[in-house]
């Protein structure tokens, strides 16, 4: 066990860059752009006169409200909490995706896996910890960053609207950070088993290529794709082509992609659509925990295991240095 | 005391080359043993096979162990330097310390310190701003305060200046070897390691060809020098190898009566470069 905590603390030494520093940085361009954005806004709305707060109208407006519009406000300090992850989230999936096709590959082509495998170390813990680096380590650090980007994000928000005479803790009270920081680390097991296969594959790829286990990784799967939409074969199990694409192609390559999971459950990850009636319920732990019920999760789950099973025969066994 | 190695019948092919070609040998304790060969002529496969990094045919064990199945167990026991250069090229000084500590049960990291302050490298430095000596000295500072029982050097001193390869072999000799630990070592530069050996293995075409130990080698080969006049006395003898050195006729044998030899002119025991490059003539032919 011990050993295993050092392995994933060597993966984050050698990959800090992308685990640490790239949400870090993004979450800070957001912010940052925000922050322009309101000044922009700000200065603009001086030179042109308008001016909301000084007329006093703005508190009129929210001393009219109803519950149902405050619970509005609330949804959009949430939606601005949430964004800052939004964006994050896509930097993890790049972040995640790469790490894993050159986890098991970049040390055989510059040889340092030979000093790897002078320790007492299995290849399956080596394999083990990549897989928990980029399905649980990687998303919990993008997660801490996303939560505090989200808070920094509130605050702002919090914080011009006060400028306009609106009281910043009434409209702290609508808002739910707690709600979206638990909906946020609760997803992350949902994450890991969703990855799996697409972690598996990479992984694979990248144990298993002499050179370029990008291409073959892309290429394998989208050929197969073309030939199968080609010559039809899917017709023989009775399925569509798109279905070869939806949930092997894309299953198997994307699915480090935060989020993917709510395909399943809803429809279309593009159809996540966010209306006053249900909020932002589709993020709730009851909504996307509903993936763990599913069928494809867990076909998921097993092929993954059984590509990470491949991918550790073939960091034995795999000879070329 | 039982051996370190035993090889029976070891085989490996890549496609339509044999790489290791029905090797056999058995390597005690507290040896020293170079095992020197020409280029492809199987040295690092025959490393591979015995530190389980390939597969191959036959038996092998190494430490009583079975490097194919067993592999976990033995790197306990063993450790390699497999050429230079292989310490990941981000990882600082104390990184590395730190991480072997943390993974090998047999690391003595106070010995490693102590190692490290007769280097110049500092803690915070890393493998990337390293010249290939220093990389090579913070590896073999890892490697000594390892106890291990087998070391296994593949070219190991490749591309360092020669100070640096000195006081590599020397650091070895003075603060690491003793009778409980043996070092197998391939290399091309055999004149550097010719003093430190215990046991001479030469390989070609994936057969060992010689297995002895020094004693031994300097028993059963003579190298003989003589005037012109007496060459044709000494080539009647059917030596193995024949040069010419300022006139005089510099022949090896193997084998041959030493009193016979003496009776012709100068005798001494040939370095194992002058062997070496006997045995494998016409290697490349």
């Amino acid at each position: 066990m011990k050993t295993f905590l050092w392995l994933v603390k060597r993966e984050f030494w050698e990959n800090r860059g992308g685990f640490l520093w790239a949400p870090v940085i993004t979450g800070g361009v957001f912010l940052l752009l925000n922050l322009m954005g309101i000044i922009a806004a700000e200065v603009i709305g001086a030179r042109h006169g308008i001016n909301f707060g000084a007329s006093g109208e703005l508190r009129n407006v929210m001393s009219q409200m109803d519950a149902g519009d405050m619970s509005k406000v609330g949804l959009a300090l949430d939606v601005a909490m949430y964004s800052s992850m939004a964006i994050i989230t896509v930097v993890l999936g790049f972040v995640v995706f790469f790490y894993c096709l050159g986890a098991l590959y970049d040390d055989r082509r510059d040889r340092s896996i030979l000093f790897w495998k002078s320790l007492p170390i299995s290849d399956t813990s080596t394999v083990l910890s990549k897989v928990v680096s980029a399905t649980v380590l990687a998303p919990a650090i993008a997660v801490v960053v996303g939560i505090v980007a989200g808070m920094a994000q509130l605050v702002m928000a919090a914080v011009t609207l006060s400028f306009h005479g609106i009281n910043i803790w009434q409209l702290l009270t609508l808002a739910h950070p707690f709600r979206v920081m638990g909906n946020l680390l609760g997803y992350i097991p949902v994450y890991v088993l969703w990855a799996l296969p697409s972690a598996g594959w990479l992984l694979l790829c990248s144990a298993w290529a002499r050179t370029k286990p990008f291409l073959w990784a892309v290429v394998l799967p989208v050929a197969s794709g073309l030939l199968i939409t080609w010559f039809g074969i899917m017709g023989l199990f009775d399925l569509p082509a798109s279905w070869f694409w939806k949930e092997v192609v894309a299953r198997g390559l994307l699915s480090v992609f935060p989020g993917g999971s709510f395909s399943t459950t809803h429809g279309g990850a593009h159809g996540v659509s966010i209306n006053p009636s249900s909020g932002l319920n589709i993020f709730d732990l009851s909504q996307s925990w509903a993936a763990m019920g599913t069928l494809n999760l867990w076909i998921g789950v097993v092929v993954g295991a059984v590509l990470v099973a491949a991918a550790i025969w073939f960091r034995r066994w795999r000879d070329d240095s | 005391m039982n051996p370190v190695i035993t090889a029976r019948g070891l085989t490996k092919r890549y496609k339509n080359t044999a790489a290791l070609d029905d090797a056999s040998f058995e390597i005690p304790s507290g040896r020293i043993v170079g095992l020197i060969g020409p280029n492809g002529a199987g040295k690092t496969t025959a490393l591979k096979a015995i530190l389980g990094l390939t597969p191959f045919d036959g038996e092998l064990h190494v430490l009583g162990l079975d490097p194919r199945t067993q592999r976990n167990k033995l790197m306990e026991q063993v450790c390699f330097i497999a050429d230079v250069a292989v310490l990941p090229r981000w990882m600082k000084v104390h990184d590395a310390v730190d991480f072997v500590a943390a993974v090998h049960p047999r690391f003595d990291r106070a010995k490693c310190e102590a190692f490290l302050k007769r280097t110049k490298l500092t803690p915070d430095q890393r493998v990337k701003q390293m010249s290939k000596g220093m990389i090579v000295q913070l590896h073999l500072a890892l490697v000594m305060a390892i106890d291990a029982r087998l070391l296994v050097l593949d070219e190991p001193t490749l591309g360092l200046d020669i100070l640096y390869r000195k006081q590599f072999y020397q650091s070895l000799l003075e603060d690491y070897f003793d009778e409980d630990k043996t070092i197998i070592v391939t290399t091309h530069q055999v004149e550097e390691i010719e003093h430190i050996l215990t046991d001479l293995m030469f390989i070609r075409d994936g057969k060992i060809v010689l297995d002895t130990d020094m004693d031994a080698m300097g028993e059963r080969f003579v190298e003989l020098m003589v005037g012109s006049d007496r060459a044709d006395a000494a080539r009647a003898l059917r030596p193995i190898d024949e040069r010419t050195v300022f006139g005089k006729s510099i022949f090896l044998f193997d084998g041959a009566d030493k009193a016979v030899l003496e009776g012709l002119g100068e005798t001494r025991r040939p370095s194992v470069s002058d062997l070496f490059v006997a045995t494998m003539k016409g290697t490349y032919q």
